[in-house]
Formats: structure tokens, sequence, C-alpha cells
């Protein structure tokens, strides 16, 4: 197995296909990351806003106590 | 006591305790596979003598469509399982398979459009197999919109269920395409049946990136089913111990 192009250069341009080759894989690539990164994102603001809920329901519970 | 296995699949709190450990390992492998297969299939495998380097967008292009076509099936067959057995988690299941189905089926359109360019002459072309996966993208979206269609859970979860199946007609079409017509779009490279049309310098890269983007999958469709049975889960005991207590 060997590098197939003679230089840095000539890898990028990819004999006139780089731009082509080069979008192709960037698109991809930005298309996994957003589904990888997405639901734990929406993990997060689920805990938050749950945390919060659970807070409220607490304050509640205290100030029925109080009485 | 044979079918005990089959309702503890059916418990969302099993499965969402289950899948736990599973998520690191799935993300390291299949970042490493992808990376892996990436470099390889960029500046490792020879070019096509005749396509030249275009050619090297079949890396991304494949993978994707292969699991365009396979999340398919996962959306559907679980909608069948919640229909026949009446269990929550394959909607679940369901129903966070058809985003990632729809971008998935998104990139296959994309990467082919972009090779189709230097190779055909063309951007676009109304040929039977990309036609056909434009139908499986509207499948996808369309399964989207009908979930955010019904006030309630339950007909949500049905009526999805129904559409996935009626879909699956589109999938023997897809497959079939580039033997029933013969336009623009090539035949099958990887064959399971007879040898393969590739070079095993050009297909071995192909198969990491296969195997890679199936680990993907699997890793993106436990994360956002996880989501799925938090939400539809959020007022039970055992999801608020989880949020007072996270691990």
């Amino acid at each position: 197995m060997k590098f197939q192009f003679d230089s840095l250069a000539d890898f990028i341009a990819m004999n006139g296909h780089g731009p082509f080759v080069w979008a192709a894989y960037a698109i991809t690539l930005a298309a996994l990351i957003f589904l990888v990164v997405s639901p734990v994102l929406q993990k997060k603001a689920f805990f938050k806003q749950q945390e919060k809920m659970q807070k409220i329901a607490r304050q509640q519970l205290e100030g029925q106590g109080a009485d | 006591m044979a079918w005990q296995w089959f309702h503890r699949l059916g418990s969302p709190r099993w499965f969402y305790e289950k899948t736990t450990p599973w998520l690191p390992w799935l993300a390291v492998i299949s970042a490493a596979l992808i990376i892996t297969g990436i470099v390889w299939g960029l500046a490792f495998a020879p070019a096509d003598y005749k396509q030249g380097n275009s050619y090297r967008i079949i890396y991304i292009h494949v993978p994707a469509a292969f699991l365009a076509l396979a999340g398919y099936y996962i959306m559907a067959i679980s909608g069948a399982v919640g229909l026949i057995w009446k269990m929550k988690l394959p909607y679940m299941v369901m129903k966070s398979a058809a985003p990632i189905g729809a971008i998935l089926t998104f990139i296959s359109l994309v990467t082919g459009s972009i090779w189709g360019k230097p190779t055909w002459g063309t951007w676009w072309e109304w040929d039977a197999r990309i036609t056909s996966m434009l139908i499986l993208f509207f499948l996808y979206l369309g399964m989207i919109a009908l979930q955010q269609a019904f006030q309630h859970r339950d007909t949500a979860d049905k009526a999805s269920a129904v559409l996935a199946l009626v879909g699956m007609v589109n999938i023997p079409i897809i497959y079939k395409s580039v033997d029933w017509w013969n336009t623009l779009h090539q035949p099958a490279t990887i064959k399971f049946t007879s040898k393969s049309s590739i070079d095993p310098s050009m297909l071995y890269p192909l198969l990491v990136m296969v195997i890679g983007f199936y680990v993907f999958y699997a890793l993106v469709l436990l994360l956002n089913t996880r989501i799925e049975v938090l939400r539809r889960e959020n007022r039970t005991q055992w999801v608020n111990d989880l949020v007072a207590n996270p691990k």
C-alpha cells in the first residue's frame, strides 16, 4: 500500500476532481457529527428541564409543610 | 418463562440501563473504522482507471446508501412489532430511526449528485435508482411529519407504523432499479452471491467504511431511542431517580 499522490498539493487537487471529492466528504462529515451531537445536546437539555421541575415540586411540597 | 426475555426487551427502563455501557464502545469502534476507511479511501486506494479520483466518493456514498436502506428495514420492522405485540419500545425505535434515515438518504443523494457531475456531466438525472432513493427520502420525511401530526402518542405511533410498512414497497424497487432499467447509475459493485466487480485494493477500504457506518448507525439509533425513552417515561420513578442522581 502506498500514498497515491506525488505531493500534498497533488492530493488536494486530485487531478481536478478535488473540489467534488472534498465537498462530498465535508458535507458527509458535517452530517455525521450533527447526528451524534444532536442527541447528546437533547439529553443535556432534558436533564436540565427535569431538574428544574423537581426543584419546583420540592419547593411546593415544603411550602405546604410550613402552613 | 421462555418469553421473559422478549417482554424484558419491551421494557424501556431495561433497555435504557442495558445499553448505557455499550455507548463508549460503539463510539470508539465507529470512529476508528470511519477514520481508517476515509484515510485509506482518500489517500491509499488506487485511482479508478476510468473515473480517476472522483470515484473516491464511493467510500461515503455506498455506506450511506446501505444504511439508508437498512435503516428503513429497522424502522418498518419496529413498527410491525409495535403493531403486533403492542409494545412501547419498538415504537420509540421506529420514531428515532426516521430522522437518522432521512439524513443518511440525504447524504447518499448529495454525494451521488456531486459524483455525477464529473462522471456523467450532470448533477441530477431522473434515473430509476436516483428517483427511487428520492422517494425513500420523502418517505422518511413523511414519517417525521406524521409523528408530529397527531395529538395522541398512540395514534401517531400506529399511523406511522402503517406508513412505514406501506413504504416497504419502495425497497425492492430501489434494489432492482439498476437491473430493471438500464440507465445512468452503475449496477451494484459489491455482490454477495457472485464475484464483486471491484479490485480488493478498492474493496477493503469500502468494507471498512460500510462496517464503520453500521456501528455508527447503531450508536446514533441508541442515543436517539434513549432520549425518546426518557421523554416518554419522564413521570416514572426511575427517570426521576436518574435525574436526581445522574450516573
